[in-house]
């Protein structure tokens, strides 16, 4: 009951012309404080949607048509633009993928990091600064006294993400959405980037969601793993138990597909076809034209999210539990 | 203190003292502007009195030719006015009607560019459509419309008055579309970045997104269309003074002054028309070079070069 966040059932549609799209159907998670939750999956899977679905900032024509988004028992689809103001950047913070585009070209960080402040509280300039100060040297900026006075084109790149790292960081927020946080930099900062966002998550307590389709970067940070497939997650649970023993065949597919040093020369797996277009999404289940182990079952009905008796994670596919015997009537080729 | 060493070390100095063509604009203008600002301190003549003016002096060439004059270095004109005296005074008018309409040019222009292009939509294709019908009327009809309603509201002599005011409103009135396309382009172009959508998520209000992250990325074209506009309300007032709408020859501006030599030009009287017209000339020329550089130094995207 006392999570610190709860999805549940979302659903976000686009309105086009042609009709509304779902991008995001039915997703749910929770999220306790101080838990650190993965949301893997392909481009286009709704991963990003999910996030900004969070902050109920889906940008038209999108729009969250049901379900609901438990944040400290408030829900946030229901809140007015004012109050949904407050929380953002107050409570939950956000992390984007490319740090050269989310800060703003023409005013300084130090302006950037008061205004943020300032926004939601009731704070002096000097006092902002102070604080501003505090989060630069706790994402390991040196010298930040005059870095405050600096514009981003001055900072490298990964100078800058700790930057939003620290902006994100600047009210103390329960909640970090980091929305691919390293993909637009090198493996080296990379590592750093994440090491010190585990670090701060850790040390202060916060929540975080993870958005990402690098695995291994996942399986280092987060406690928790929710795998997307096609707006919906296929797979949930325990870190260790998604990497070491997958149960559905898509991340079973995403694991095998990782490049292990086994078989240097090889071919790497791979799952054939691609994900579907979000304006065909196939009857049944959305991922049976691409599975190994498909049934009739899989092309009229859609599996739900369940718990596989044996098995710790929860998988939605129709295939996964069945007692010995029982499947070859429902297996076709 | 602090502010001053905080621009002593900046880019904009730097590349300021690095740049000739920037220099000696900036020496030009700033020279054109104090001379007007002190033209009644300046000037050897005040060509407003009507007292002190000789029409016996009238059309006397520069000092330098045989007919010249030394009390008038650069002639007089067809009423027997110094010449530069009257140049002096009409920079300064030339100077305050220009950038009084620019001013109000770019506040409406502006504001409504910035909730057009923010707005999108029925608001955007509303007053787009506004501009354009602002924009097909010239801003002659606009001066034509406005002045003959004024000159039978108020009479002749309250227009003479007012005629500086009302030549800002009139230029201002009918050249805001400018403005407004150019600030609704670039609201279009740069409301889609990451750091807007960033500025939401810190939870900013949209009115603090419009006005202080979304406007300052979106000055550099305003800029540079600024000095253009500059040059151009000069131009259109001169063009309205030429037409009896503008300033009248009582108080005579850059551009009533050109026009009114521009009669005489066959005659001989060459210098009523040249040497307004190249002071009017300089004066854009240098306005415009510094818009240039202005340009290349305040956008901090071209500073990696």
């Amino acid at each position: 009951m006392d999570h610190l966040l709860e999805v549940k059932d979302l659903e976000v549609k686009f309105a086009l012309r042609m009709g509304d799209l779902t991008a995001i159907n039915g997703v749910s998670f929770t999220l306790d404080r101080h838990e650190r939750l993965g949301l893997v999956g392909e481009s286009g899977a709704g991963k990003s949607v999910t996030g900004f679905a969070i902050i109920n900032l889906i940008s038209k024509p999108g729009y969250i048509s049901g379900g609901s988004v438990i944040f400290e028992g408030k829900d946030l689809t229901r809140l007015t633009d004012e109050e949904m103001r407050h929380i953002r950047g107050n409570l939950i913070g956000m992390i984007f993928q490319d740090p050269m585009m989310t800060l703003n070209p023409v005013l300084t960080i130090g302006t950037q990091m008061v205004e943020t402040l300032q926004a939601h509280m009731n704070i002096s300039r000097k006092d902002a600064e102070q604080i501003a100060l505090k989060k630069l040297r706790m994402v390991q900026i040196p010298s930040p006294e005059k870095r405050l006075q600096q514009y981003p084109h001055e900072f490298s790149g990964g100078m800058r993400q700790r930057i939003v790292v620290a902006i994100a960081l600047l009210a103390d927020p329960a909640l970090i959405i980091a929305d691919e946080p390293t993909t637009a930099l090198d493996v080296t900062i990379q590592a750093e980037i994440m090491e010190l966002l585990l670090e701060l998550c850790e040390s202060e307590g916060t929540g975080l969601i993870l958005i990402t389709h690098d695995l291994a970067v996942v399986s280092q940070v987060t406690q928790k793993i929710a795998v997307m497939y096609a707006g919906k997650i296929v797979e949930a649970g325990q870190t260790e138990d998604i990497i070491d023993n997958p149960l559905h065949p898509y991340t079973q597919g995403l694991i095998k597909a990782l490049p292990d040093g086994r078989n240097p020369g090889t071919r790497l797996n791979q799952i054939p076809g691609v994900m579907p277009s979000l304006i065909d999404i196939p009857p049944g289940c959305s991922f049976h034209p691409r599975c190994s182990i498909r049934g009739d079952i899989c092309r009229h009905e859609s599996p739900a999210l369940r718990e596989i008796p044996g098995y710790r994670n929860m998988a939605a596919c129709h295939m996964l539990g069945l007692k010995k015997g029982q499947p070859e009537k429902d297996r076709t080729k | 203190m602090k502010q001053w060493k905080r621009f002593k070390d900046s880019y904009f100095l730097h590349s300021f003292k690095h740049d000739r063509v920037a220099i000696i604009s900036f020496v030009v203008l700033l020279t054109l502007i104090l001379l007007s600002i002190l033209a009644p301190v300046i000037a050897p003549h005040n060509p407003y009195e009507t007292a002190s003016i000789d029409i016996m002096n009238a059309e006397m060439p520069p000092s330098w030719m045989e007919e010249g004059n030394p009390d008038f270095i650069l002639g007089t004109d067809i009423q027997g006015r110094g010449l530069l005296s009257t140049m002096l005074y009409g920079l300064r008018l030339s100077v305050m009607i220009g950038c009084g309409a620019v001013f109000l040019q770019a506040v409406i222009g502006i504001f409504i560019g910035m909730i057009s292009g923010y707005a999108g939509g029925k608001v955007d294709s509303f007053l787009m459509r506004i501009a354009d019908v602002q924009l097909s009327f010239s801003t002659l009809m606009v001066a034509i419309m406005i002045s003959a309603i004024f000159q039978v509201a108020f009479g002749v002599s309250r227009y003479e008055q007012l005629a500086v005011p009302l030549l800002v409103l009139i230029i201002g009135l009918a050249e805001w579309p400018q403005y407004a396309r150019t600030v609704r382009a670039s609201v279009l172009g740069e409301k889609n970045k990451e750091y807007v959508e960033a500025a939401r998520v810190i939870g900013l209000s949209s009115t603090r997104i419009r006005w202080r992250h979304i406007l300052p990325n979106t000055m550099s074209p305003v800029l540079v269309i600024s000095t253009i506009q500059v040059a151009n309300a000069v131009m259109s007032e001169a063009a309205l003074s030429f037409l009896g709408l503008g300033m009248p020859i009582t108080k005579p501006s850059l551009g009533s002054l050109i026009n009114s030599g521009f009669e005489y030009i066959f005659s001989g009287s060459w210098w009523i028309t040249l040497f307004p017209g190249i002071l009017l000339v300089v004066f854009v020329l240098v306005i415009n070079l510094l818009g240039d550089w202005l340009r290349d130094v305040l956008n901090p995207k071209l500073y990696k070069r």
